[in-house]
């Protein structure tokens, strides 16, 4: 096949006005976060979860689904109920994440407790280190975010959380999670998990601001991660954590 | 000098081909990442303002207070104190920020009460709870108990 000079001007053209939409894309997904009151430097978001103030209610995954649009049979919190009977293990159940509560339990001769879960926004995440694109990461205030421009939904992440926190959007086939509600959190209010939980048993804190509760907490009451030994820096509290807990 | 280019000619010209591609692939990788890629790690900072852009749907306690202060004043007076509006309402960001263009329905009571108080040995022992079907018969809660104050 011969190739002229005029087909090396039409194929160097091509590139040319690939090149330029290469650029145009960059206008969009460049964009600077807005600039206003809100600066990240001065936050460190986690959360305290006190066992022996919930309810099961199932207020918490409720509003967190019609705060983020949550698909249906998705959970980015959820509550489980345990049953721990002596010298057995651990009967856990969790009924669609319980977004209606939990039907009664009568049984008295045993320990039985909920346990709300949510994203644990770790320190040294081990579903960032596995992202190959950079769509997910810590951002500057702590929270565990999901780019969705850049998830290209291989599931890596999906695999490497050790509590169960992501699943694969089922419209935008991207990689979805609890933001911590990030839109409300750097406005000002807090997320919608705590807003609607009627007993407290959740508390957003802010680790750097020195007139949080969180440092009072930590400081006189026994508080403890899930998961310790996977060393992920887990930022959620709990307080009242049974050892049956997973 | 120019025998020596005349016989590594079928050299030279693939690897111009190859500085040129490799120039385009730069160019090209250069104008996709966006420049502030890795400001604050390995990521895009975009994303952070896609992720705030998020609409809110929960309005927050303060906002409803602002005007319901007389429901308010109710509820701060009795046990249901630290029960903010939307636990039990719902979201309204959307009618706080035009209550006439979107008005609330009052929550079904005789599903709302039960989902708390329904009696349930995992719930902490000092946690008021009833098991319904014996405390009322299924006389709805709301003809004895007031939801704002709900003490008898």
């Amino acid at each position: 096949m011969d190739i002229s000079r005029r087909d090396i001007f039409k194929v160097g053209g091509k590139l040319l006005v690939l090149a330029s939409v290469g650029a145009t894309l960059e206008q969009i997904t460049g964009a600077e976060p807005a600039s206003d009151a809100y600066r990240m430097a001065d936050h460190w978001w986690g959360m305290i979860v006190d066992i022996d103030k919930c309810i099961g209610c199932g207020n918490c995954v409720r509003a967190c689904s019609q705060e983020n649009k949550v698909p249906q049979g998705y959970f980015r919190t959820w509550v489980e109920r345990y049953q721990v009977e002596e010298g057995k293990p651990p009967h856990v159940e969790s009924p669609q994440g319980a977004i209606d509560g939990f039907p009664p339990l009568t049984r008295t001769d045993l320990k039985s407790f909920f346990v709300p879960k949510l994203c644990n926004h770790c320190v040294d995440s081990p579903c960032v280190q596995v992202c190959p694109v950079g769509a997910t990461f810590v951002s500057p205030d702590g929270v565990v975010l999901v780019d969705q421009n850049y998830c290209l939904g291989c599931r890596y992440c999906v695999q490497a959380c050790p509590y169960g926190c992501r699943y694969l959007h089922p419209e935008t086939q991207t990689v979805d999670k609890c933001t911590l509600c990030y839109h409300r959190i750097t406005k000002g209010l807090t997320t919608a998990c705590c807003e609607s939980c009627p007993t407290g048993a959740r508390l957003l804190v802010d680790f750097k601001n020195p007139k949080d509760p969180v440092h009072e907490i930590l400081r006189t009451h026994k508080v403890q991660v899930l998961k310790p030994y996977m060393a992920t820096g887990a930022k959620v509290y709990y307080e009242n954590l049974d050892g049956e807990v997973r | 000098m120019r025998r020596l280019l005349d016989d590594s000619a079928h050299l030279i010209r693939p690897a111009v081909v190859l500085l040129a591609a490799m120039a385009i692939f730069l160019a090209v990788r250069s104008a996709i990442i966006p420049k502030a890629f890795g400001q604050y790690g390995h990521y895009r900072p975009g994303a952070l303002a896609l992720v705030r852009s998020h609409p809110i749907a929960f309005g927050g306690q303060d906002t409803c207070v602002m005007c319901h202060d007389q429901q308010a004043a109710a509820r701060a007076a009795g046990r249901h104190a630290h029960v903010a509006c939307e636990a039990c309402h719902g979201p309204l960001a959307q009618h706080a920020d035009d209550p006439t263009a979107y008005v609330p329905k009052l929550p079904d009571v005789a599903d709302l009460c039960r989902r708390c108080h329904e009696k349930d040995a995992a719930k902490p022992a000092s946690f008021p709870q009833v098991a319904t079907a014996e405390h009322s018969g299924g006389v709805p809660c709301k003809s004895c108990h007031q939801p704002h104050n709900p003490h008898l």
